[in-house]
């Protein structure tokens, strides 16, 4: 099985590397798009800056590519926001592979609601868990968030979260994936995510 | 629910984790890559790996170390001690490290704050503030105490006040603030709630408690009433004093949100 990870200006993936090497997978990363047409799995990770990565994207025509793959694609973290159609972060026209927005948390709730410190970092319990990722994932287990946008609630959902508002944790359409939290640091919860996307 | 976080510290030199009682008399309590493994068995959020002794040869030694820890482990994890620049911070990551610590070298050259959240974002950019409560001269008043940033280990007083230097460091870009309090770090007598809970009650980013854990009612105490996101201890944990599991089952039986 050929795993290939989508290699662009979006930080540190390095992570995401061992987490394949822990699952014994051998990936390459690559821009090339001959290397990514021909990938049984596409992994599309993401830390950084949403228009940035766009820009860098559209540069370099990934942003056709991606939405045009057949094989299974997960977007993780800045991976999923840039699959919507939109993000708050410096206004970015995204990819649209998701019909729904990115916005940021609110740095604070209202008058009398306790204070919720933004980013959104640390481990968070995940809900009403739908589709084959998440099999054999119980309802409410904890993975790893870092970040300050989330994708409203939508009919791709298949994985919510709740911090200052219910979020997408997960979203699928057709054969796209996307999780915003970091699999490759869930524990053995984020382990299974992976081995599932990989088993597909 | 966000949970609060449980994180043991594994102090290294040599390749070794070592802890001593404030910061002198080190006592060798093991492998870090076995002892990595254990704690994210027994369901420790997160590690943070401390080299306190940094020489380049050792630096090395610790990339390795990082390296091997990153195939180990799949929870996130923290390297600190002797990083000073944008270099240093990269080789960290590429060897798999989730986030670094910088202390010393932000006080001397608080831009290196700013550089690293641009160059690699905010997320992965921990300040580490030593902090003591010690006399301070004040023009008339003569002297008081106040908390006062520490470097070395905690044991150079720098002239920066540590509730400032917590909102600069904020404000320059850092996405976690590490407070250890040398006052009570090694004592076993509990964390500096009021100095945690100023910190963290203002700042919009995480604050790590770190420094006095001797009983899992600390841990209580940090998190209520001392408002931290995060404790860390380290000889508790390494000598099994407190385990884990136990530690997590006690603080959600007092209501205090934890991944189990």
């Amino acid at each position: 099985m050929k795993t290939v990870i989508i290699k662009y200006n979006a930080g540190n993936v390095q992570s995401v590397m061992y987490a394949l090497e822990r699952l014994g997978a051998s990936y390459l990363l690559t821009d090339d798009e001959v290397e990514i047409r021909s990938a049984d799995k596409v992994i599309f990770p993401g830390v950084g800056e949403a228009s940035t990565a766009m820009a860098y994207l559209r540069e370099r025509g990934l942003d056709k590519l991606i939405p045009s793959l057949k094989q299974p694609v997960l977007g993780t973290c800045v991976g999923m926001q840039l699959m919507c159609r939109y993000s708050e972060e410096n206004n970015t026209t995204c990819m649209g592979i998701f019909d729904i927005d990115v916005r940021r948390f609110p740095a604070r709730r209202g008058d009398g609601e306790p204070r919720l410190k933004v980013p959104h970092t640390g481990w968070n319990s995940i809900h009403n868990l739908q589709g084959p990722l998440t099999g054999g994932v119980s309802e409410n287990a904890y993975v790893y968030f870092v970040h300050s946008y989330a994708a409203d609630v939508c009919p791709d959902t298949t994985a919510t979260c709740d911090y200052v508002r219910p979020f997408s944790a997960m979203l699928q359409r057709d054969n796209f994936y996307a999780a915003q939290f970091h699999a490759e640091i869930s524990g053995n919860v984020g382990q299974r995510i992976l081995e599932n996307f990989l088993k597909l | 629910m966000l949970t609060k976080r449980i994180i043991p510290c594994l102090d290294i030199k040599d390749g070794r984790t070592v802890k001593g009682t404030n910061f002198v008399n080190l006592r060798d309590a093991g492998d870090p890559v076995a002892l990595a493994a254990i704690y994210a068995e027994q369901g420790a959020d997160e590690l943070v790996f401390l080299d306190i002794t940094a020489t380049v040869d050792e630096r090395k030694t610790l990339i390795e170390l990082v390296r091997n820890v990153a195939h180990t482990i799949n929870i996130p994890f923290t390297v600190g001690g002797g990083i000073s620049s944008v270099a240093d911070v990269s080789a960290l990551l590429n060897a798999g490290a989730d986030k670094i610590s910088i202390n010393s070298s932000a006080v001397r050259n608080p831009d290196l704050v700013n550089q690293l959240a641009l160059e690699f974002g905010s997320q992965c950019i921990v300040v580490a503030i030593d902090t003591r409560w010690i006399p301070v001269e004040q023009e008339e008043k003569g002297s008081q105490f106040e908390h006062i940033v520490h470097t070395h280990g905690g044991r150079k007083p720098t002239a920066l006040r540590t509730i400032a230097w917590a909102k600069e460091v904020e404000d320059r870009g850092a996405g976690e603030i590490l407070l250890t309090s040398m006052d009570t770090d090694g004592t076993k007598a509990g964390f500096a709630l009021d100095l945690t809970a100023q910190i963290s009650g203002t700042a919009n980013i995480p604050v790590i408690a770190s420094g006095g854990a001797g009983s899992m009612d600390h841990f209580v105490d940090v998190f209520t009433t001392g408002k931290a996101d995060a404790g860390l201890a380290a000889s508790i944990f390494h000598f099994k004093e407190i385990e884990i599991p136990a530690l997590k089952g006690y603080l959600r039986e007092k209501g205090i949100e934890m991944r189990l």
